[in-house]
């Protein structure tokens, strides 16, 4: 049984496109500066729809974070650990820890984004203790 | 703007059997709950002219209120299936009020039943689970429901110190009202320690502090305030309802320790020109247990990050100031999914009829009913009455 995979759409692609390249992309409001995610065709301030891709650096806390002892399916293996993520340029994400022992894992520890196969053409961001991390 | 406080009355109530119901479908449990309340309120089918229902995840429907009429053989004016998770149950209570208050129809239904328990396999029902979530930025990283909400209980432990015990503290409550509750599925007695020991889930949810997957229905009869006397029962009033919506994935909620129940809450207080210290007993949506932490906080019984000292020191359990759940909840009465507050609902009317047993809450005048549904992101509150003034 395969993971659930992302169905990316036309307006999503360019963000599995930046996994693939190795990079962690969100929106940016042209008027307004804002940064958003997940896309949409406007932007939640100020509803311009004149929104560009950017990069982030990929880092950012764990905003919250749970250890899966029960897997949903099982394509994946429990434990996994779910978590939401601040990037540090302000979006929140879900996502999933690796590398993490779980009885290490804190609500604002620093983490880094990194990438992993769901299938042969899609990459999802994944984050691992940063190793400027000072709160681990 | 007119307001809906005391202007329609709930004056029938019924629940189906309750837990594992094998043999029944959803529609036949749905159409069984209305039959029941229409009893309760010595109508006869052809009085109704309102009927509200929900979908059912082990038999669902393109059109599930307008077959089941059909099924009933009853043929509304005002028909409509309505989804919005847990809080589906009050938001359609609130549109039924609403409807009658502006004349669409009469006498409204409001009838919920599924077969979560018998109706469907643990495959199918773990193929529904996974549909919550964004498909494109969540479902993908497997987030479980119950991961979901833990979530939102790390968040609360590590913004206000709230410890495994107070989440298990509302599992052992719930189960103490069930207990006096001969319908329940689950009634023996339970310890914080039975809780924290039951298998881990998502941390910190052990499998006590889940709610039940359960078959049941349930169905109420409403009407305005001035045709109460052509019914049997008592009327029950609504004096407040208010929503709230603050989000669909958790991801995107704007607080994760802070719900769109302060303003469900704040809107259903100011209808009733009532608040938190003037109920008898409130009715909150226990699908896990930190959501009654939250809610307790969220519709004012305590103040934000004082959920778990007020299960220390006051408890919600019976007997207590503010008996919560008093017919066991969604996690010790039954769960039976979106139909889930039904059975808080018609609970609250026999609390208010004084017709509640064992578990009666002594001279309960008003409570205090609050859903929510997605992942704390619908919320809808009600508060009911036996008297109007």
């Amino acid at each position: 049984m395969p993971k659930t995979q992302p169905v990316s759409n036309a307006l999503s692609q360019p963000f599995f496109e930046g996994c693939r390249a190795g990079e962690l992309r969100v929106q940016r409001c042209d008027s307004c500066a804002q940064l958003q995610f997940y896309p949409r065709i406007a932007c939640t301030a100020c509803d311009a729809r004149t929104l560009r891709w950017v990069a982030t650096s990929g880092t950012g806390t764990v905003a919250s974070f749970t250890v899966v002892e029960r897997a949903i399916s099982s394509a994946y293996e429990a434990p996994y650990v779910v978590a939401l993520i601040d990037l540090d340029e302000g979006p929140r994400l879900m996502s999933q820890l690796i590398d993490f022992e779980p009885d290490q894992i804190r609500v604002g520890a620093v983490v880094q984004v990194t990438f992993r196969a769901w299938s042969d053409d899609v990459q999802m961001p994944v984050f691992q203790p940063s190793d400027q991390g000072d709160t681990l | 703007m007119s307001t809906l406080r005391g202007k329609v009355a709930i004056v029938g109530a019924a629940d189906t059997q309750v837990g594992i119901v094998p043999d029944r479908s959803a529609a036949d449990l749905c159409a069984d709950a209305v039959l029941l309340a229409l009893d309760d309120a010595g109508i006869s089918k052809q009085q109704v002219d309102g009927l509200i229902t929900c979908n059912a995840m082990s038999q669902p429907m393109l059109y599930h209120a307008e077959a089941m009429a059909e099924y009933l053989q009853i043929f509304p004016r005002y028909c409509m299936a309505v989804g919005a998770g847990g809080g589906t149950t009050f938001t359609a209570i609130h549109q039924a009020a609403s409807a009658i208050q502006s004349g669409m129809a009469e006498t409204v239904v409001i009838a919920m039943a599924d077969c979560l328990r018998s109706g469907l396999t643990r495959d199918q029902a773990m193929l529904v689970q996974s549909a919550t979530g964004h498909p494109q930025f969540e479902q993908p990283y497997g987030p479980t429901v119950p991961a979901y909400y833990a979530l939102i209980a790390q968040a609360h432990m590590a913004q206000f110190g709230t410890l495994p015990d107070h989440f298990a503290a509302v599992a052992v409550a719930c189960r103490a009202h069930a207990a006096l509750n001969p319908a329940a599925q689950k009634r023996e007695l339970i310890s914080i320690a039975d809780v924290l020991e039951s298998r881990m889930i998502a941390t910190p949810l052990h499998l006590l502090d889940c709610s039940l997957v359960s078959d049941g229905g349930a169905a109420i009869v409403m009407t305005s305030s001035e045709r109460v006397a052509d019914f049997a029962q008592p009327p029950v009033y609504l004096l407040g309802a208010g929503e709230g919506h603050g989000h669909e994935h958790i991801s995107q909620a704007r607080s994760l320790t802070t719900s769109a129940a302060v303003e469900s809450g704040q809107r259903a207080y100011a209808m009733a020109g009532l608040g938190p210290q003037d109920m008898d007993f409130a009715q909150l949506y226990d699908c896990f247990t930190p959501t009654v932490l939250v809610e307790l906080e969220d519709l004012g019984f305590c103040a934000k990050g004082e959920g778990g000292p007020f299960l220390d020191s006051e408890g919600i359990g019976p007997g207590s100031k503010l008996p919560v759940n008093t017919h066991g909840g969604l996690l010790s009465h039954c769960h039976p999914g979106n139909p889930g507050s039904m059975f808080a609902l018609t609970e609250s009317v026999w609390q208010l009829r004084h017709t509640a047993g064992d578990r009666q809450v002594a001279n309960a005048q008003c409570g205090l009913l609050h859903a929510q549904g997605g992942i704390m992101s619908s919320h809808s509150t009600l508060i009911l009455g036996r008297e109007v003034n």
